[in-house]
């Protein structure tokens, strides 16, 4: 009803172009808005559809409740399974016991070592990585030779899978904590590599504009202008590359470790079991929450001029 | 055209000589034996249509572009304000008003003075992205500025703000150029906006001067009159707006 109502409207504007025949021929404007006027329509209350904030805020309430709802469900589920007996534990332990089984490797310290010899190599492997992705983007962004020398043969090996690389790298660096690194390093040369690149590149060429201007020297217009603006996008890269190590870590440890997260969970899995292999499983999912706040915190820091970090 | 007034020096001392100036975009001729003479301190507005080739000019002399053939002569000591404001989001407001100084002279109090200039000294801390738009093109005012230039460049600086914040920008500039008597190219479309500021009015039609005004009105000028109304038409029959007229 109020539809049809609405549609009125735009029926008396389809009317016009004859009423501006009229007008033409009659030539007294008058008449013809007289006759517009005249016209009926009915107005429709466009105030009467109003917001429901009172839902909308008791949503928001329960929100953190209803989030956690089906999570909490698919535990009890995994605990009722468990411990009723549907599922051996050589499938899959209960959660209680894979509580037991983490308290027990905090108390006797297994943990805490292969936490700190696995983050170690993550953390050598990505500074190592990261280093030489974000210099290799300014040379290849700064200097066109540079572009030539850098970018196609990056661009070129970028196309390796990098875990393919895990035989080669062990009968080059045997398998102690060498190949490890070396292939986390391999792993987050790239993503830092693009998004520098990328980032030195798309820098505001009306900004370069200014700095030739107000003469800036060529040096100054890189730490000023180029460098700054590149930065957001270096630091997408890292937080990409972080992701990469842990799951290069991941696929590294696999293969020959005798310490760290991995030879534990390995080791576990020999043994069938499966509550210590489960630890594992939820410490590497922490450690790449724990990334993302690292991440998080290096933004906030850095870049203290971005509305959209200033707002947040 | 108009005889100059007698009040107004003659170009003796002329802070921009343009002579037989030519540019051409692939085989469109911007520019076309062009010249142009700005005086020292003179305030000179240049209108044209779009695609005229008006910020072009300003360019060649901001360097940012090349010419074909000619002459071009202007002061080393040249600044621009564009039509963005063009701050670099990175550093805040003071670092920005210092963009380009030496070393020995980029002290806070230095921006702080060119700021005060634009009535914002009290955000001299703040980053670029919290300035309104009006506030920004103050602060690249104030970035111009305090090189003291001999030419200041405006390409079309007011065309992004809203009417009232034009209207107080506008003042602001006048005030300052006033006050410091740099040569002024004003690239522009509105005809009032010229008008208002500028000893002379040029347009430029077809890579040439079409039409070069003394606008011999006192200042501050209001906009009104019978004297200003009559310039104003002028301007807009050249500009091919009020009523057809004959290329120049």
């Amino acid at each position: 009803m109020t539809v049809q109502d609405s549609r009125c409207a735009p029926g008396e504007l389809g009317r016009d172009p004859a009423a501006n025949e009229n007008l033409a021929v009659s030539g007294d404007p008058a008449v013809a808005d007289r006759a517009a006027l005249a016209t009926p329509f009915e107005l429709t209350d466009l105030s009467r559809r109003r917001n429901a904030p009172g839902r909308r805020a008791g949503l928001r309430r329960v929100r953190w409740l209803l989030r956690g709802l089906v999570p909490a469900a698919l535990l009890i589920a995994w605990q009722w399974s468990t411990s009723a007996g549907l599922v051996p534990p050589t499938t899959l332990a209960s959660p209680k016991s894979v509580f037991e089984a983490a308290r027990d490797l905090i108390a006797d310290g297994e943990l805490q070592t292969a936490l700190r010899v696995s983050t170690g190599r993550a953390l050598a492997g990505l500074v190592i990585g990261a280093g030489i992705g974000v210099a290799a983007g300014l040379v290849a962004g700064l200097w066109k030779l540079g572009e030539e020398l850098v970018d196609s043969t990056l661009q070129m090996l970028r196309t390796v899978p990098f875990i393919a690389l895990i035989p080669l790298f062990v009968v080059w660096f045997g398998i102690g904590d060498t190949p490890k690194i070396v292939l986390i390093a391999v792993a987050c040369v790239f993503p830092v590599y693009l998004n520098t690149f990328a980032g030195v590149r798309g820098v505001d060429r009306r900004l370069i504009e200014v700095g030739r201007v107000f003469g800036l020297s060529r040096t100054r217009m890189i730490t000023r202008l180029v460098l700054p603006n590149a930065l957001p996008s270096v630091l997408v890269g890292i937080r990409y590359a972080m992701g990469i190590s842990l799951l290069a870590l991941v696929a590294a440890e696999q293969i020959n470790a005798s310490s760290g997260l991995g030879a534990l969970v390995m080791n576990a899995s020999n043994q069938i079991r499966t509550d210590i292999v489960i630890v594992g499983v939820v410490v590497y999912a922490l450690l790449g929450l724990l990334v993302d706040l690292v991440v998080r915190l290096l933004e906030r820091l850095l870049l203290p001029w971005r509305p959209t970090i200033v707002k947040s | 055209m108009t005889t100059p007034a007698g009040t107004t020096p003659a170009p003796a001392q002329p802070a921009v000589v343009m002579r037989d100036v030519g540019k051409a975009f692939a085989a469109r001729r911007i520019l076309d034996d062009f010249a142009l003479t700005i005086a020292r301190g003179e305030f000179v507005a240049l209108l044209g249509r779009s695609g005229s080739g008006k910020t072009t000019l300003l360019r060649i002399l901001a360097e940012l572009d090349t010419v074909d053939e000619g002459t071009v002569l202007a002061p080393r000591n040249r600044s621009v304000v564009f039509q963005e404001p063009r701050l670099i989001p990175s550093e805040r407001v003071w670092r920005n008003v210092l963009l380009g100084l030496p070393r020995r002279e980029s002290t806070l109090a230095r921006a702080q003075e060119a700021l005060a200039e634009v009535n914002l000294a009290d955000h001299a801390r703040a980053w670029p992205h919290t300035l309104s738009g009006g506030e920004a093109q103050r602060v690249a005012l104030a970035r111009a500025l305090v090189h003291r230039p001999d030419l200041l460049l405006l390409d079309e600086p007011f065309a992004a703000l809203d009417a009232l914040t034009r209207l107080r920008t506008q003042a602001l500039v006048h005030e300052l150029w006033h006050r410091h008597r740099p040569a002024v190219l004003l690239v522009t479309h509105d005809v009032d906006e010229a008008l208002r500021l500028a000893d002379r009015v040029v347009v430029l039609t077809d890579g040439k001067v079409g039409l070069d005004l003394r606008v011999d009105l006192p200042r501050p000028r209001e906009g009104t009159g019978s004297r200003f109304g009559d310039l104003r038409s002028q301007l807009l029959a050249e500009l091919g707006v009020a009523r057809p007229s004959s290329p120049a």
